[in-house]
């Protein structure tokens, strides 16, 4: 099939960026997304054209790397995938498809299509553990826990960390990234005796980032490829209001 | 020289324990004065930089990506094992310990891999610690499944996503540490070069992928957790970016090179579709516990698998090895495989693939059953291959998955170079010739959280603390070294892309060192790859420049040393006569075609010496010594 591309291209966080067009005659709909990426900067490499830059590793959907908006949606048109999930076979022969960065003060942008997601390491920094160190651990059976708190628990430890939730936002908040940590270890015995410097703190540092608040519109979930929901928000809400009230 | 693998004396069993306590200690307040440069923060690095910091040690960290938690650590699925014997099934750490020397087909270290099976269950405790949320049953204690090479379930897991569980614990230790200051990390930074002063590593070379800047950082040790090597096929189950550079670049400053040509083939991965392929996918082996891997019973058959009837259908690992069934280690998996697409029993368009089919299981125990144990492995599948696996059965193919080789170390994880440490899948100590599944996650983080932590204070307690720094001549040297090594790159200026090369590369490798090799194809290999490499130096074209962001660049200085280690692996693969896990020779095969060893001449390390110039490896041996295990010729009938 043929498809349009328009690309953001831009050459560093300092420069004018602008959109740039390509046109591509032979996509095949087993591609993924990003092989016609990879296709599209071969050609460019042998005309001697700066390739576009993407950030991309695992190609899998687990390591969090990607992640683009791909005409105005975080990761495409399907729900509960990745950028380098999507198939070409999603698209159908004639399609233009506009694909831009995420876009938040938070992530500044580093060049074309990556941006610096460093805010996310220093939200996690300020409290997104249980501290303890290696080698004093108690048997891991020791205490049990409910497999219906565990099974939540990793619902929303499946966070990737892309942060195509604060790309959807409006307000580009990262509460869903924040809440999905915070709700796991609330969640957890091993999570209960830091809960109150955890909420507090992360949500302080998430303010520092220059992320912005939640209203609650719900674009985080609907976008989010791990689909981590947003009751995490409301228990982040409850663990807030807890830590600020005692 | 002599290889000394520094095993302790004693019983196997106290080896560990009495090495412990006669390996030299650094006092708490004298820690703080030592700094520790760890490359790679996947499941070893992160757990080593974040062990060293709680312990008091300043810790640098590097990087190639933005954030410790893209590791591809992050994409292992099916579990973790441990020798806790939860099930109350007859495990042991002597069973773990056997079951991963037998697996790894006798070409490992006793004493190390009797280490990783005894500090297995610590690992275990340390992640629930941590809050890994690990699958459960309904009293609340922790679920187990069972796992190929295997006969008792040990492997813990968190659905199909274990090893971004893991991770994420790693890293929540990490940036704990960061939080703290005892940690630097330095995201985007590929490492170009060990920098050696007196003969010991003390810092290494790194380019800035933001802006090219090409920087020297100073320590007193220097650990190596940078992951395997399998993207020298170009198409792997590896994340795009893992690379050998790291690890190759320490081998060329007298890191010895281990058993290059020990290179795991995973029998279920998703085929290739095309020629834009870019990478492989891995559909874990925890699905062998419940699919059933299947041909046609006729060559050819071209009835979809649904029409084709019980009675026509070979269950082919089931009826060679009734015992283990579909759950024989990777190696038998992969090769029997091959074997029967390369008989004309292929499944699907190209005919490169076999059955693997849940129909059986979901009858059983419904969909729902399955979709709460491998939801996302369904989902994932759905997506590339746009069929539906709780109708269809998947279409499996073997994929370069994994590297048992890598850098030689000794039982203390240090390589040749003295001060220079190497940990998890970049090292080759603990999986022999094939490693059995669930087993990379627990090597890496035993090696990070239990291992290191002691024998690094050893190496340490010699060394005068914060003595060098980068105003030692040795570092400008390299960073010419390295500046001129970028330049010559950026000046070839040719017609050829970079994966165009790449491909042709992964293209010898397939063919000639793969899934089974012989005399002919390898020595094929070592003829045509330096002739390629010639023609990545005189003909590959990088756009850009050098001093900003160029992705083309990262990945032609990946490539660069890729052609030089795929040489070796065919050379290894080469002289090693004999057939052992992943590495087949045809040559060497028994009558049913299974791998047959050569215990005589061939129970050993092959630690190879890089030579400058034109000149060949040199090839230096360890003798490994089975005192508690006897070899036998592996049996999963």
């Amino acid at each position: 099939m043929k498809v349009t591309l328009k690309i953001w291209r831009q050459k560093d966080g300092n420069a004018q960026g602008s959109f740039g067009t390509y046109q591509m005659d032979d996509v095949s709909g087993d591609m993924s997304f990003f092989e016609m990426l990879d296709l599209l900067n071969e050609s460019l490499v042998m005309k001697n054209e700066e390739p576009v830059a993407f950030d991309h590793d695992c190609r899998e959907g687990i390591c969090g790397t990607c992640g683009v908006v791909i005409n105005g949606r975080a990761h495409g048109p399907l729900r509960g995938v990745t950028t380098c999930q999507l198939h070409m076979r999603s698209y159908k022969d004639g399609d233009t498809i506009v694909i831009e960065p995420w876009r938040a003060t938070a992530f500044p942008l580093i060049k074309d299509l990556i941006v610096d997601r460093r805010a996310f390491d220093n939200i996690m920094s300020a409290g997104g553990y249980v501290s303890i160190n290696a080698g004093g651990a108690q048997d891991a059976n020791a205490t049990p826990i409910p497999k219906a708190n565990a099974d939540e628990a990793m619902d929303a430890a499946s966070c990737i960390g892309c942060g195509a939730c604060v790309a959807s936002c409006k307000n580009s908040s990262a509460m869903l990234f924040l809440s999905a940590k915070v709700s796991q270890l609330a969640l957890l015995p091993q999570g209960k005796v830091e809960r109150k410097e955890r909420a507090l703190n992360m949500i302080a540092a998430m303010d520092e980032e220059n992320f912005g608040g939640c209203t609650n519109t719900g674009a985080c979930e609907v976008e989010c490829p791990k689909e981590i929901s947003l009751v995490h928000i409301a228990r982040l809400n409850r663990e807030y209001l807890r830590a600020s009230l005692a | 020289m002599t290889l000394n693998s520094k095993i302790p004396e004693g019983p196997l069993s106290e080896k560990w324990t009495k090495h412990k306590f006669d390996l030299k200690l650094v006092n708490p307040a004298n820690k703080r004065k030592y700094t520790v440069i760890v490359v790679g923060t996947g499941l070893a690095g992160a757990s080593a930089a974040s062990s060293l910091a709680e312990m008091g040690y300043n810790v640098k960290a590097f990087s190639y990506h933005e954030s410790p938690r893209r590791a591809h650590s992050i994409a292992a699925q099916g579990g973790i094992n441990a020798a806790k014997n939860y099930p109350n099934d007859g495990d042991s750490i002597f069973r773990l310990f056997y079951d991963t020397i037998k697996g790894g087909d006798y070409r490992s270290r006793e004493a190390n891999v009797y280490r990783l099976a005894e500090v297995s269950n610590n690992i275990i405790d340390q992640c629930v610690a941590q809050g890994v949320p690990f699958a459960r049953e309904y009293g609340g204690l922790l679920d187990n499944r069972s796992f190929g090479g295997a006969q008792v379930s040990r492997t813990f897991y968190a659905r199909g996503q274990t090893g971004q569980q893991l991770l994420l614990g790693a890293y929540s230790s990490l940036v704990r540490q960061m939080n703290t200051g005892k940690v630097k990390f330095h995201p985007r930074h590929d490492m170009l070069d060990i920098v050696k002063v007196d003969g010991h590593a003390k810092g290494i070379i790194t380019r800035n992928l933001i802006n090219g800047k090409v920087e020297a950082h100073a320590a007193d040790a220097v650990i190596l957790a940078t992951g395997g090597y399998g993207n020298v096929f170009f198409l792997s189950t590896n994340a795009m970016a893992c690379n050998a550079t790291a690890a190759w670049r320490a081998h060329k400053k007298g890191a010895f090179f281990a058993n290059p040509s020990f290179t795991q083939i995973h029998p279920t991965c998703i085929p290739v579709s095309s020629d834009h392929q870019s990478k492989l996918t891995l559909m874990s082996e925890s699905l062998r516990n419940d699919g059933r891997i299947w041909v046609p019973k006729k060559a050819g058959d071209d009835r979809k698998a649904k029409d084709i009837p019980e009675d026509e259908r070979d269950y082919y690992l089931e009826r060679l090895y009734p015992s283990f069934g579909n759950l024989v280690p990777r190696d038998v998996a992969s090769r029997r495989a091959k074997e029967m697409c390369d008989k004309g029993f292929g499944v699907g368009a190209t005919k490169l693939a076999v059955y693997l089919d849940f129909e059986d299981v979901i009858e059983r125990n419904g969909k729902q059953w399955v979709v709460e144990k491998y939801g996302n492995l369904f989902d994932m599948y759905k997506q590339i291959t746009g069929e539906d696996p709780y109708t269809v059965p998947m279409r499996i193919y073997p994929a370069v998955h994994y590297t048992m080789g890598g850098v030689w170390v000794d039982y203390n994880l240090e390589t040749t170079v003295d001060g220079l440490f190497v940990l998890g899948e970049a090292n080759f100590s603990d999986h022999g010739a094939n490693r059995l599944g669930a087993s990379a996650l627990m090597q890496g983080l035993a090696d990070g959280y239990y291992v290191i932590p002691y024998t690094i204070g050893n190496y340490l307690a010699s060394q005068a603390g914060g003595s060098v720094s980068v105003d030692d001549p040795a570092f400008k040297d390299a960073l010419d070294e390295t500046n001129n090594f970028i330049n010559k790159l950026m000046s070839v200026k040719g017609d050829r892309t970079i994966d165009d090369i790449h491909k042709e590369l992964g293209k010898i490798m397939w063919e000639n060192v793969g899934m089974a090799r012989n005399e002919a194809g390898l020595k094929k290999a070592i003829d045509l790859i330096p002739k390629l490499k010639d023609e990545f130096w005189s003909n590959v074209r990088i756009p850009g420049k050098a001093n900003a962001m160029n992705t083309e660049l990262e990945k032609a200085a990946r490539l660069a040393d890729f052609l030089e280690l795929g040489e070796l692996m065919a050379r290894d693969a080469l002289h090693r006569e004999e057939s052992c896990g992943g590495h087949f020779r045809e040559e060497h095969q028994t009558e049913e075609n299974e791998a047959l060893r050569n215990d005589n001449d061939f129970t050993f390390v092959s630690a190879w010496a890089y030579q400058d110039g034109a000149q060949e490896p040199v090839l230096h041996k360890e003798d490994l010594i089975f005192e508690n295990v006897k070899l036998t010729s592996r049996s999963y009938k």
